[in-house]
């Protein structure tokens, strides 16, 4: 072994010298450290996501790898800009995008505004409300069909129950104009304990000494919510929508399961889109280019929001 | 008691709990209602209105390790009297065991993966944790960053080259190929905790160790590792949930052998349409080990969450 031969000269060196020489050095074993996960990331991640480009440009079609593969420049990427079909699955994208987002948000943070109240058992009730995030998108998904049958379905009898309508005059998943929110409500059951525990420690990371400077000078608790809560909590809140903002535009699994694209192509985002593509219709260079179009979109939006976060943070 | 302004009143603690009470009730219904479906018949499982009360049975969890066929009255007279316990049970349809399903199989894949993938994580990331949290590392800013941001990749987008690469190495459908994939998705996150971990142990312990006359790595092994364990095993457990419950690289790169349970779950289905007291059963085994998990360990996980998120 490495370790024991150095440690052998190290024996024989004398006294001050061994200090340096015994085992490895920092600088070395922090490369034998670092370097297996840096390989991995580059061989797992990194090295995929360079292939993909190389094939966005090319019409390479996995299920026919006999036929010869041409270069064609930008051509997939200009069909797919083009298309109008994407454009359309862009546009569910950014609609359950937004309203995931602000329900999680209002939601997430009054949770937490509550639960920062210090009521007896909070943190009991607090882990039985995180537990939703906790489980396997795709089985819960697949759950969620039943709950929101017609007639039979718990989701359908309760809204019948609660509001007078008919259970079986509706179907979430069915409808074209339901099945947009049926995928927006069961993501928001599931990850607004995301925001609110981002939320809650952002509370609770307020010293209650502000509070009380601004109890002295007689701030209205209106005031103090507006002027000291919200502000010191919106780095954390931003970091939340991040979050969340990245995870909802890759969505597959829940989706997939519960509505599987449809009706139709209602619910059909991007990534179920590109997966029709790319595993379905097997196009393997045009879903490339628009994987790479996906991601360069996901970046780019992130890089913006994370340096409207650092303004936010600094100031 | 003392009085401070800032401890909220009785009367507002009690409004608020009430809300989160109510709120966390609604929310584990859909749970509860998982568990309960997974005990009922499939008749009591479609009734209207929806039952609450019902005479459990195991008929769910019999289904959802079987496969069935139905048989006519003379061929079932011809197979002669069941014999165990669950045969007379789905007996009572007119049906006979014909042999077992699949999810057995693909409950130990999912172990298989998921614990395979945990420890890779868990050795990989607490190496580069401990490197990044004590060592000068060049570019070292950078490369945190280029870890991170391998989170930011829909899996999709990478799947078509990992589905070409992995064909290539024979990796497909494989359990080393599941666990080297899901090990690397999952490194950014046990990196990132580690860091934050590791940052917290003060580093005069390992200077006294060092001057003590151990090496680094033994500093390292003996005194940091030791101090990190609670760290450590709360960054496992996540990285065990996230892939117990993967299932997008699942359902593209997996089929016949090393199929994990998410993709398999949705596709149960019974000798007439969907048998859903069969699949809630499949999700009961699979889902309520997590529960259980999050509920004992709430402390560690809760903080995890939020330590992993805040830090970034």
């Amino acid at each position: 072994m490495l370790k024991s031969t150095v440690d052998r000269v190290a024996g024989a060196t004398p006294h001050a010298l061994a200090k340096r020489v015994r085992g490895l050095s920092d600088r070395s074993l922090a490369w034998l450290f670092v370097a297996p996960s840096i390989v991995l990331l580059l061989a797992v991640n990194i090295f995929p996501l360079i292939w993909t480009v190389r094939l966005s440009f090319t019409n390479f079609r996995v299920n026919r790898p006999n036929a010869e593969v041409q270069f064609i420049g930008l051509k997939n990427y200009l069909s797919i800009l083009s298309d109008k079909d994407i454009w359309l699955t862009m546009q569910a994208t950014a609609h359950f995008l937004i309203w995931t987002i602000v329900l999680q948000v209002l939601i997430g943070f009054s949770l937490a505004y509550l639960i920062n109240k210090k009521f007896r058992g909070n943190d009991l009730w607090t882990t039985i409300i995180v537990l939703p995030m906790m489980l396997s998108p795709a089985v819960v998904g697949n759950f969620w069909t039943f709950l929101y049958q017609p007639q039979i379905g718990l989701f359908n009898y309760a809204v019948g129950f609660l509001t007078g309508a008919d259970p079986s005059s509706f179907s979430m998943i069915g409808d074209v104009s339901l099945a947009p929110w049926a995928i927006i409500i069961v993501d928001t059951w599931m990850w607004t304990p995301f925001v609110m525990l981002i939320c809650l420690a952002g509370l609770r990371s307020i010293p209650s000494s502000i509070y009380e400077a601004a109890e002295c000078d007689r701030a209205s608790k209106w005031r103090q919510f507006w002027t000291i809560t919200i502000p010191l909590v919106l780095p954390f809140l931003m970091l939340a929508v991040l979050f969340r903002g990245i995870e909802n535009f890759k969505m597959f699994d829940l989706v997939v399961q519960l509505t599987g694209g449809g009706p139709g192509s209602i619910t059909e985002l991007t990534s179920i889109n590109l997966k029709r593509e790319a595993f379905e219709k097997w196009r393997t260079g045009y879903a490339s280019a628009y994987a790479v179009i996906l991601f360069v979109t996901v970046f780019g939006l992130a890089s913006i929001y994370v340096k409207a976060l650092n303004k936010v943070k600094q100031r | 008691m003392s009085y401070s302004v800032t401890e909220p009143s009785q009367r507002q603690k009690w409004f608020a709990g009430i809300l989160v009470v109510g709120y966390a009730l609604i929310t584990i219904l859909p749970l509860v209602w998982i568990i309960a479906t997974s005990f009922k018949s499939p008749a009591d499982a479609i009734a209207y209105p929806p039952k609450t009360f019902f005479t459990p049975t195991v008929e769910g969890y019999v289904n959802v390790f079987t496969t069935r066929t139905r048989l006519t009255e003379e061929q079932l007279k011809a197979v002669g009297e069941p014999q165990t316990w669950y045969e007379r049970l789905v007996r009572k349809d007119g049906l006979v065991i014909s042999g077992p399903s699949r999810f057995a199989e693909r409950f130990t894949n999912s172990v298989i993966i998921g614990f395979g993938s945990t420890v890779l994580c868990i050795v990989l990331g607490t190496a580069a944790a401990y490197a990044f949290s004590r060592f000068k590392v060049p570019l070292k800013d950078d490369l945190l960053f280029f870890i991170l941001s391998t989170r930011m990749m829909p899996p999709i987008a990478v799947a078509i080259p990992i589905f070409l690469m992995f064909r290539s190495l024979g990796l497909n459908d494989t359990h080393a190929g599941m666990i080297l994939l899901y090990t690397a998705v999952n490194l950014s996150l046990s990196v990132w905790l580690l860091k934050g971990f590791i940052d917290e142990i003060p580093v005069e312990y390992e200077e006294a160790a060092l001057i003590d006359g151990y090496t680094r790595f033994q500093a390292f092994y003996k005194v940091v590792l030791p101090q990190a364990a609670t760290g450590i095993a709360s960054t496992a457990i996540f990285c065990l949930i996230f892939a117990w419950n993967e299932y997008a690289f699942a359902v593209l790169l997996t089929s016949g052998n090393a199929q994990t349970a998410p993709p398999f779950i949705p596709t149960i289905i019974g000798v007439s349409g969907q048998d859903w007291p069969a699949v809630a059963a499949g999700a009961t085994l699979f889902l309520v080990p997590v529960m259980v998990f999050t509920i004992l360990l709430r402390k560690h996980l809760l903080r995890g969450i939020t330590f992993g998120a805040v830090r970034k």
